[in-house]
């Protein structure tokens, strides 16, 4: 019998990453999307995240925790329980080598990121009030359930799904979400991307890239060799999604833009993300170079064509890398780099299969009941901004606030 | 009112401090003219943009001066290129000092 004891340095690795993914949120994601837009939209864009970071930080520890890491229902959620985290703080409950409440912080994180990021397909013209009112119940009834599939012990976890640090209950999951919402929301009349402040979404790149080693490496749950393995294999993956997308550019326009790498530097971290700490440094490099081409694909061809209105390519980045880097895994999960992963290059094609099921089943999941949420909101407070506060920008329509002043 | 490229400032400014007519007021404008546009490029799309930063330099002085401080700005802010930019000559009706009050000739 094994019995759980403490052990500090995981902890205090622990910690340290869930303040990093904090500050993916706040406020990395919250200036990648404000740097992007116009200059009178830029404080409602921030709000976006930061409300979504509020409230979910709320939901989690009132009744989140417990419905994704619950005892088992049917493979479908957690038990309820635990309301306000009920003496799980004061019983020094462990979960693995750290405290309960450092686990249950440390996965907080993620689900407040995941709502803030679908905020970026709906930028310039979603009510604010509809905005409130979609982060609690999308949380609720998308994130809560998906994340107890792969990582609560539900049915894709049980069906052996690989997600290290939240390829599908993360990055599909938004980025099929943003999708959904923004068809239903419709798109804003201006369309053109003229980033008021591009030095912002740098810094909210930079921010992003320094925070995933929490959000990658901290998945790994302690403070060891795995934890080594998935940080190089998320820098690797970042700086070659950066240099492939950089590639792509100078060989469509002659030039690379800074804006395209940031974008190739979060859609390689994408890719890493359910990857991180199942796969070696030479898969990683592929992961994070062909990552960039299939999102680049999908922002410059398939969105014009099929003309949805994601203003800021959460589906285009988050949505198809995610789903690149959990087939990924499928294939390059290296068992001598960690023995709970086995892919289709090291004897195991199966994985891939199961990994195809996790991404059908998260992209399905996730599009219809965002969509189920979102036509709720409109048909009752509607989701959309009038036409003159649209044109207006929305700091001054919706919060009587300016970025600028002369 | 001179409409100028905006990295001819410091050269205009000196010129204008050699005639002894240094003040001026200095707007960041945007503009066009027959200097074609540029072009942009934001997460794989392309945007023409056919306004073009440039500088208002908007000064006072007596009808008597006008002459050399046009010939003046005009020599220090050319390059020969279109794009160079205009001076407008306009009349000014009436000049106020806001500290002491003074009028017209005084307060230029």
């Amino acid at each position: 019998m094994v019995i759980a004891a403490l052990n500090s340095g995981d902890t205090a690795w622990m910690l340290m990453s869930t303040a990093l993914v904090v500050l993916m949120t706040v406020p990395g994601l919250a200036l990648f999307y404000g740097g992007l837009v116009k200059k009178e939209t830029v404080l409602n864009t921030l709000f976006l995240s930061f409300s979504a970071y509020a409230m979910v930080s709320i939901i989690w520890f009132i009744y989140g925790y417990p419905l994704v890491f619950g005892p088992d229902v049917h493979g479908f959620i957690g038990a309820p329980g635990n309301f306000f985290f009920h003496n799980v703080v004061e019983s020094n409950t462990l979960v693995g080598s750290i405290p309960a409440s450092v686990y249950a912080a440390f996965e907080m994180t993620f689900a407040a990121i995941t709502v803030a990021l679908i905020s970026g397909a709906i930028i310039g013209r979603m009510k604010f009030s509809a905005w409130m009112l979609f982060v609690p119940l999308w949380a609720t009834f998308v994130y809560l359930p998906v994340a107890h599939w792969v990582w609560g012990g539900g049915w894709l976890a049980q069906l052996g799904a690989l997600d290290f640090a939240g390829g599908t209950v993360v990055h599909i999951n938004s980025g099929v979400a943003a999708l959904a919402l923004c068809l239903v929301l419709k798109g804003r009349k201006e369309r053109s991307m003229l980033p008021h402040q591009l030095g912002y979404a740098i810094i909210g790149a930079g921010l992003l890239w320094f925070g995933w080693f929490g959000f990658n490496a901290g998945s790994a749950l302690s403070a060891g060799p795995l934890a080594g393995s998935a940080f190089i294999a998320t820098n690797t993956a970042a700086a070659a999604g950066m240099l492939s997308w950089m590639l792509i550019e100078y060989l469509r326009f002659g030039k690379a833009t800074m804006l395209g790498a940031a974008s190739g530097i979060v859609a390689g971290l994408v890719a890493i993300t359910p990857a991180a700490g199942f796969v070696n440094i030479p898969a990683a490099m592929v992961i994070g170079f062909v990552t960039s081409i299939v999102s680049y694909t999908a922002i410059s061809y398939l969105k014009p064509r099929l003309g949805y209105d994601d203003a800021l390519d959460v589906f285009g980045v988050h949505g198809i890398s995610g789903i690149w880097g959990a087939l990924a895994v499928g294939i390059f999960a290296s068992p001598f780099i960690n023995a709970a992963g086995t892919g289709l290059a090291y004897g195991h094609p199966a994985q891939l299969e199961i990994q195809a099921i996790a991404v059908a089943a998260t992209f399905a999941y996730s599009f219809v009941v965002t969509l189920i949420i979102a036509k709720a909101i409109d048909f009752t407070i509607g989701l959309r901004v009038s036409e003159e506060q649209e044109a207006q920008g929305l700091d001054q329509a919706l919060h009587d606030e300016a970025a600028y002043h002369i | 009112m001179a409409i100028v490229r905006p990295n001819k400032l410091e050269v205009i400014k000196e010129a204008l401090d050699d005639i002894g007519s240094p003040s001026l007021t200095v707007t960041e404008v945007k503009g066009r003219g027959r200097q074609k546009g540029i072009t942009e490029i934001y997460r794989g799309r392309e945007y023409a943009i056919d306004l073009l930063p440039k500088l208002e330099i908007d000064i006072v002085v007596p009808d008597g001066a006008a002459s050399k401080v046009v010939d003046t700005i005009a020599k220090a802010a050319r390059t020969g290129e279109i794009g160079d930019g205009k001076i407008f000559i306009m009349d000014v009706e009436q000049v106020v000092r806001i500290r002491t009050g003074e009028r017209d000739h005084d307060a230029i």
